[in-house]
């Protein structure tokens, strides 16, 4: 099986701009907002959203932690230049820092996800302040790997990048004009000095989508795909990974009582009536 | 003789029938307008397609007391042009079907009932909708024609059916949502729908037109790109993907005469042969 994961930009950016004017706007809405990082998937996103609103409809929103590279910023600043959006920076290290504060032993997986969700508090309540939506910045490799924070960075009102994995991320980003620099860089999460995505997970982008590639949308069993030349243990790794990580992917569970329950037999589209 | 066929190629508001129809009515007072004979709207048109738990309370009746099918016959008669539209029936039982309503001069001609649901993947129509059970063609005033909803045609007998029946013009209907994003700049699900309607419509040596919706519905994108096919497999007319628009194309349907003069796949069809081998090969599935 060749595994070709190039994607027509043209009609990547197409359906991605109009998903983003229509379910925006069919919802009452006409302005969006992004948490920019200067990593390649939340410029790609405030991209995509720019495109599809006009710049003066997207605010793109900083938000660093006192141990944040000085690069995050820089990079984040260079995109707002190029696209005309509006911005504002508002640091977490305060709001981070009064939890954080309170537990000295606490590590860096703790602390990871308390700036996650403290950007996530920022930002949805900035979406109050310009009654925008928030669009998201997850990609289809991180949400099946289950490398986001829960309620952190995995929140958002809308995602345009979700069903890219990360190498067409760069590719589309790429196409669009996103600077080279932030494409080029080792994607991280910029939660501690020197992490790095690929140094936590332990493999890189470019191996993993190609394996995802063939589970996920050709529907591989894990044994073909060590057939198709990926090591066992990396195979067995990845496949661990996405089954532990499915409760990410899903709404909180409710036990079922009555006869019609939310989730299992109350079903609607969010675009009901619109 | 000749006929102008339109393909509406319309958004939807889920789960608003008042809105949809006054969409179908703006169509179809335009394509009037513009001369054409018969309009063909989307599989749903009236309803928007991921109904789920929406199914039973959006269901008409196609008649004349029905209030959203009396505009709509109004329109048949009072604009001369023929109208297929796409709703959700219930019948007498309180059974609902996704279907298609073909309207002439004030009457109900015809109405099919999706006799394929696909429950697999992302669909679940299956779990909404009851299954129609008879594939029919129909007599017009342009000729006998039939139609087939989505999934209808993705299996290969509805249409050769329809084309045993005396089917000489298919009108086809979807709600297709795209899928398979490559380095084609065209959806998979496109270029396989394009690829099958080509494939029927010189199979068949007949006309095959084919219309698709467009627009959103939560994450899922429709995507447009009706098309029509001549009896000799050629292209006539294509609605541009994604956009809502109307496509107009005229058809000689003295076409028929001339390929399949050429070409006699229908005469030589052997349908004894289909009938005795079928009867055999599900006899032996039975034992």
């Amino acid at each position: 099986m060749k595994i070709d994961l190039t994607i027509n930009t043209d009609l990547a950016c197409q359906i991605l701009t109009e998903f983003l004017r229509n379910e925006i706007t069919r919802s009452g809405f006409h302005h969006a907002l992004v948490g920019l990082s200067g990593g390649v998937d939340s410029s790609l996103s405030c991209f995509l959203a720019a495109e599809a609103l006009g710049p003066k409809n997207v605010t793109a929103v900083r938000m660093p932690y006192k141990s944040s590279s000085a690069d995050s910023m820089e990079h984040a600043q260079m995109v707002i230049d190029q696209l005309g959006v509006n911005s504002i920076t508002i640091p977490i290290t305060e709001l981070a820092d009064g939890l954080i504060d309170q537990f000295p032993e606490m590590n860096d997986r703790r602390r990871g996800n308390i700036m996650a969700r403290a950007r996530m508090i920022v930002l949805y309540d900035q979406s109050e302040v310009s009654r925008g939506l928030v669009v998201g910045t997850g990609n289809k490799t991180e949400i099946l790997l289950g490398y986001t924070t829960l309620f952190g960075d995995s929140a958002s009102a809308l995602n345009p990048l979700g069903d890219l994995y990360k190498t067409q991320v760069r590719q589309l980003a790429a196409a669009m004009g996103v600077p080279k620099v932030i494409i080029e860089k080792p994607p991280t999460a910029d939660l501690w000095l020197g992490q790095t995505d690929e140094g936590e997970l332990g493999f890189t982008y470019a191996e993993v989508d190609r394996l995802l590639y063939l589970l996920v949308d050709q529907r591989y069993h894990p044994r073909d795909c060590v057939e198709a030349g990926f090591s066992e243990d990396f195979v067995r790794g990845v496949v661990e990974r996405i089954r532990r990580s499915q409760y990410k992917r899903m709404l909180p569970l409710i036990a079922k009582l009555s006869n019609r329950t939310v989730g299992y037999d109350f079903l609607y589209l969010r675009d009901w009536g619109t | 003789m000749k006929l102008t066929l339109g393909l509406a190629q319309i958004n939807t508001c889920l789960g608003d029938v008042q809105a949809n129809l006054d969409r179908h009515l703006e169509f179809a007072r335009e394509a009037s307008a513009q001369g054409t004979d018969l309009l063909m709207f989307p599989e749903l048109s009236l309803t928007g397609y991921v109904l789920q738990d929406l199914a039973s309370s959006i269901a008409h009746r196609a008649s004349p007391d029905d209030p959203v099918f009396r505009p709509l016959l109004k329109a048949s008669r009072d604009l001369k042009l023929d109208l297929l539209v796409g709703f959700v029936d219930e019948d007498s039982r309180h059974r609902f079907f996704i279907s298609a309503a073909y309207l002439s001069q004030g009457e109900v001609v015809h109405v099919h009932h999706k006799v394929y649901l696909p429950t697999y993947g992302l669909f679940d129509e299956g779990r909404f909708f009851a299954w129609g059970d008879t594939v029919r063609a129909f007599d017009t005033r342009f000729g006998r024609m039939g139609t087939l909803i989505c999934e209808d045609f993705w299996h290969a007998s509805p249409p050769y059916l329809l084309w045993l029946d005396g089917a000489d013009l298919f009108l086809f209907i979807s709600a297709s949502p795209g899928r398979g994003l490559s380095a084609s700049p065209r959806l998979e699900s496109a270029h396989w729908v394009e690829f099958i309607n080509r494939g029927y419509a010189s199979l068949f040596t007949s006309f095959v037109a084919h219309t698709n919706r467009v627009g959103f519905e939560d994450g899922l994108t429709f995507w447009g790109g009706g098309t029509i096919f001549d009896p000799n497999g050629d292209l006539i007319a294509q609605g541009p993907y994604f956009e809502e628009a109307l496509t107009l194309a005229e058809i000689d349907l003295n076409q028929l005469h001339r390929t399949r003069g050429r070409l006699p796949l229908l005469r030589d069809e052997r349908t004894g042969l289909v009938q005795r081998e079928l009867a055999r090969i599900l006899g032996e599935e039975r034992s």
